[in-house]
């Protein structure tokens, strides 16, 4: 039977015939195989903000791994490892020395010294919450030569390592001091780093292209690269960046062999390439994200930890991620608010989270807690695909326990705006919201900004809580991994309790690519290290 | 001639005053906050508070007003408050692709339009006739991202002529500028095709029942000579208002065509910069717009005489 798709494939034998040598007829030199030695990606936002140290965005921190270099860097072991220092501690844990290994470079051709590092992390050090912890406790930070850096300590902060190696979500990414002396207020304007790619500012247009060219003389570590760490070896003369609002057209582009690599692609739309020999569709980032729901702890109802309970009793994980995923293949129910899959992961006490909504059970604590009716207002944004259908999901679970609920639709910069508002619900503030984190933006207390207890130093949502701040402080102070263990036990229990956030478990988003790209390392943030691309 | 323009081009000035403050008072009233989007979730309120300040947005309301009245009076319409690149070179980039897609939108629609609505109205209820007005209604019809889609899977997946998406400047080859625009700019032209299509029809039925054609007629003119050059030249001046408005329009709210086939034109960077209430982005946007419709009614003002002699300025 002659169906369509066999008689337009009869008409392109046709067609090819008829038009042969005209500039029509030629996608594969009007796509991006022009150059084989650059690699296409559509990347999930458009790069808009050049500066990684001012923004939390991850688009700005993965254009930041492509252009610059960090002292030291976690593995996919969660240990951190030498990138461009080595480092000794003093055996009183209060100085640490590092030393820059040979060779390198920023790409105007200076090269990169300990004065660079020194202006850096202090920049660095303004904006980032882990950062501002280690300066509390700084007594000096200093270059006493062009190689090595001592940083002095006015107390032990056995967590350092950890902080200046996360690769989320301000990572200090070293910048010639010129650079790293603009205001951390501010916005840098020039875009020189010592990192295996060179930012190309010509070919830059915000929003739409961003073009890396390959730094010839970085020179790579010689360990295996594994996540942030080890060598960053780069085989291609290019990446291009390129933002493609319309997910259908990404994945046609990606058919076509117009791109090489798509860093998200939609659970729903994933049929379409199942059948395609070119492509492979894998899960390179194992951890993924969280989705939570936080309260606001400032107005009734949710001021009482009985009715923040109640919320915590009639929510159900299952649900909501399948409303979210559609596929189980791609979501994981999990009560540990510091993820499944890392080191910290523990899910004591969330079986009121993970063994599925027990409207009973809410109605039961909303009595004991005398709620009186009052609406909570739940903000639903309605223009960030993530973030749709929890509020939607939440608000009829809670109200089949017994709360009334104000849903409020608007746009995800409206939601921005009111969450920072203290005001009382129906003066133009809130009650509840959803949110998306990255795993390892979650995994551990110091970087976890949710289980911040300093009242209105705290994350939206505002929690006065001097327990969880003894157990952060506790954490802060231990000496070995076992007692951090500990603690973060600690930490998981007594948010359980006292519901500083609703975990509402974890998700994945596969990534793409052509099988001409090989070797892609496993990462939470999208490398092109290490990946070579063959001819079609 | 040149009085009346002139004094069209002087009127546009206050137009654009009052657009000016509207826009600019719409903007600040909306809920959103530019800093929030630049610094991220984690930023503490603290730190939003210098940023905002570093930007100006803590100024008062007429502070940033007369600020962004001055820039724009020396010809700056400012910074991105998130990329930090300047406006007008960010409007560059993206006006070259939204125009020559609108170009080629409505040359193919005016090519195809125009013969169809004439020959609909020539053949009036005739089957030819209920071809026409039977196309007008489908492409009135079907949403433009539908028919985007089904061209792309037709001419780029099946059968592989074109790319799927993109867009390369005519700087590039022709080849490659028209292999890129011709689907956004089929998909698009289905609108105005139908558009243009009825409104020649309606107003060439309307000409054809006049003494003068009828006249035409019995001095034996050529029937193709009767529809052309008599007929369509009198019933020309809605037809030029319809494509007018329809470029204009074109120019404005085409974001969907772009998002389907990526192409970087000012539709998406005014909704991206709405999303991210990138305020200089979207005043400049609002007012190139602005611009865009009053110098286009202009034109096709002026453009009446050339048609009907008996308009006359």
């Amino acid at each position: 039977m002659l169906t369509l798709r066999s008689a337009l494939k009869e008409t392109r034998g046709l067609a090819a015939a008829l038009l042969t040598g005209t500039a029509l007829l030629a996608p594969g030199a009007l796509s991006a195989q022009e150059d084989e030695t650059t690699i296409t990606a559509v990347m999930h936002s458009g790069l808009r903000v050049l500066d990684p140290v001012i923004t939390t965005a991850h688009i700005t921190r993965n254009h930041g791994y492509m252009i610059y270099d960090v002292l030291t860097a976690v593995d996919s072991e969660f240990n951190p490892q030498p990138q461009m220092a080595s480092w000794e501690m003093s055996e009183d844990g209060l100085t640490y020395t590092f030393t820059l290994r040979d060779g390198l470079m920023f790409h105007d051709g200076a090269p990169v010294t300990g004065a660079d590092v020194v202006a850096s992390l202090n920049r660095w050090g303004e904006r980032d919450s882990g950062g501002q912890m280690i300066f509390d406790r700084t007594a000096s930070l200093e270059a006493p030569d062009d190689k090595t850096i001592v940083w002095t300590l006015s107390e032990p902060f056995a967590p350092l390592l950890d902080v200046i190696s996360k690769q989320s979500a301000v990572p200090p990414f070293i910048m010639p001091a010129r650079v790293a002396e603009t205001s951390s207020d501010e916005t840098i304007t020039e875009y020189v780093g010592s990192g295996p790619f060179v930012f190309n500012e010509e070919e830059y247009e915000p929003g739409v292209n961003v073009t890396y060219d390959k730094f010839e003389d970085y020179v790579p570590r010689d360990e295996p690269a594994s996540w942030m760490a080890g060598g960053k070896v780069v085989n291609v003369d290019k990446v291009v960046w390129t933002t493609m609002p319309d997910a259908l057209t990404a994945l046609n582009a990606l058919s076509a062999g117009e791109i090489d690599y798509l860093e998200q692609v939609q659970i729903d739309l994933m049929p379409i390439l199942e059948g395609n020999p070119d492509v492979t569709v894998e899960k390179r980032d194992e951890l993924g994200y969280v989705t939570i729901g936080r309260p606001n702890f400032l107005h009734p109802p949710f001021d009482n930890k009985l009715v923040r309970q109640a919320a915590m009793a009639a929510l159900d994980q299952e649900s909501m991620l399948a409303t979210m995923q559609g596929n189980p293949e791609y979501y994981n129910v999990c009560g540990a608010i510091f993820g499944c899959s890392t080191p910290l992961g523990d899910e004591s006490g969330s079986e009121m989270l993970t063994d599925g909504a027990d409207p009973e059970a809410a109605r039961a604590l909303l009595e004991e807690a005398g709620y009186d009716g009052t609406p909570i207002v739940v903000m639903a944004p309605t223009d960030v695909v993530s973030l749709i259908n929890q509020p939607v999901v939440a608000a009829q679970a809670l109200r089949e326990a017994g709360f009334e609920v104000d849903l409020q639709s608007m746009d995800w910069q409206s939601v921005v705006q009111r969450r920072a508002q203290q005001s009382a619900p129906g003066e133009g503030g809130w009650n509840l919201f959803f949110t998306n984190w990255m795993v390892p933006e979650i995994s551990d207390p110091l970087i976890n900004v949710m289980v911040n207890g300093r009242g209105d130093d705290a994350w939206f949502g505002w929690p006065t809580d001097p327990e969880i701040e003894e157990l952060r402080s506790a954490f802060v102070a231990a000496e070995n991994e076992a007692s951090q263990k500990e603690i973060a036990v600690q930490i998981q229990e007594h948010v359980m309790d006292n519901v500083n956030y609703i975990m509402m478990g974890e998700y994945i988003i596969p990534q793409a690519r052509r099988n001409t790209i090989q070797n892609m390392i496993p990462s939470p943030v999208p490398v092109f290290w290490n990946v070579t691309k063959e001819a079609e | 001639m040149f009085l009346y323009i002139l004094k069209r081009v002087l009127a546009t000035i206050p137009v654009m005053v009052i657009v000016a403050i509207f826009v600019f008072l719409l903007l600040r009233l909306t809920p959103g906050d530019p800093a929030a989007i630049l610094a991220g979730d984690a930023a503490t309120p603290a730190q939003l508070e210098r940023i905002r300040d570093r930007l100006g947005l803590n100024d008062p309301l007429i502070t940033q007003f007369f600020t962004w009245m001055g820039q724009l009076l020396r010809g700056d319409l400012g910074t991105s408050l998130l990329s930090n690149t300047s406006v007008s070179g960010m409007l560059a980039d993206r006006l070259g692709p939204t125009i020559n897609i609108a170009v080629m939108t409505i040359v193919i629609s005016v090519a195809l339009a125009v013969p169809m609505g004439v020959i609909a109205a020539w053949r009036h209820r005739t089957w030819v006739d209920f071809l026409v007005m039977s196309f007008s209604v489908l492409g009135f019809s079907v949403p433009v991202f539908v028919i985007g889609y089904i061209l792309i899977q037709i001419f780029a997946i099946e059968l592989r002529w074109v790319p799927v998406q993109g867009y390369a400047d005519p700087s590039a080859g022709f080849g490659a500028f028209f292999s890129r625009a011709i689907l956004p700019s089929l998909t698009l032209a289905t609108i105005y095709i139908a558009l243009i299509a009825r409104m020649t029809r309606a107003s060439m039925l309307e000409v054809l029942g006049e003494d003068y054609i009828r006249t035409a007629r019995a001095k034996g003119v050529r029937e193709n000579v009767v529809l052309f050059r008599h007929a369509l030249r009198n019933a020309a001046v809605p037809i030029l208002t319809i494509i007018g408005t329809g470029f204009a329009l074109l120019i404005s709210g085409v974001v969907v065509t772009e998002s389907v086939f990526n192409i970087p034109g000012i539709g998406r960077l005014t909704v991206d910069a709405i999303l991210a209430r990138d305020y200089p982005v979207i005043q400049a946007m609002i007012l190139l717009t602005a611009g865009i419709y009053v110098f286009v009614n202009l034109i096709v003002d002026v453009s009446y005489s050339f048609f009907d002699p008996r308009i006359r300025y």
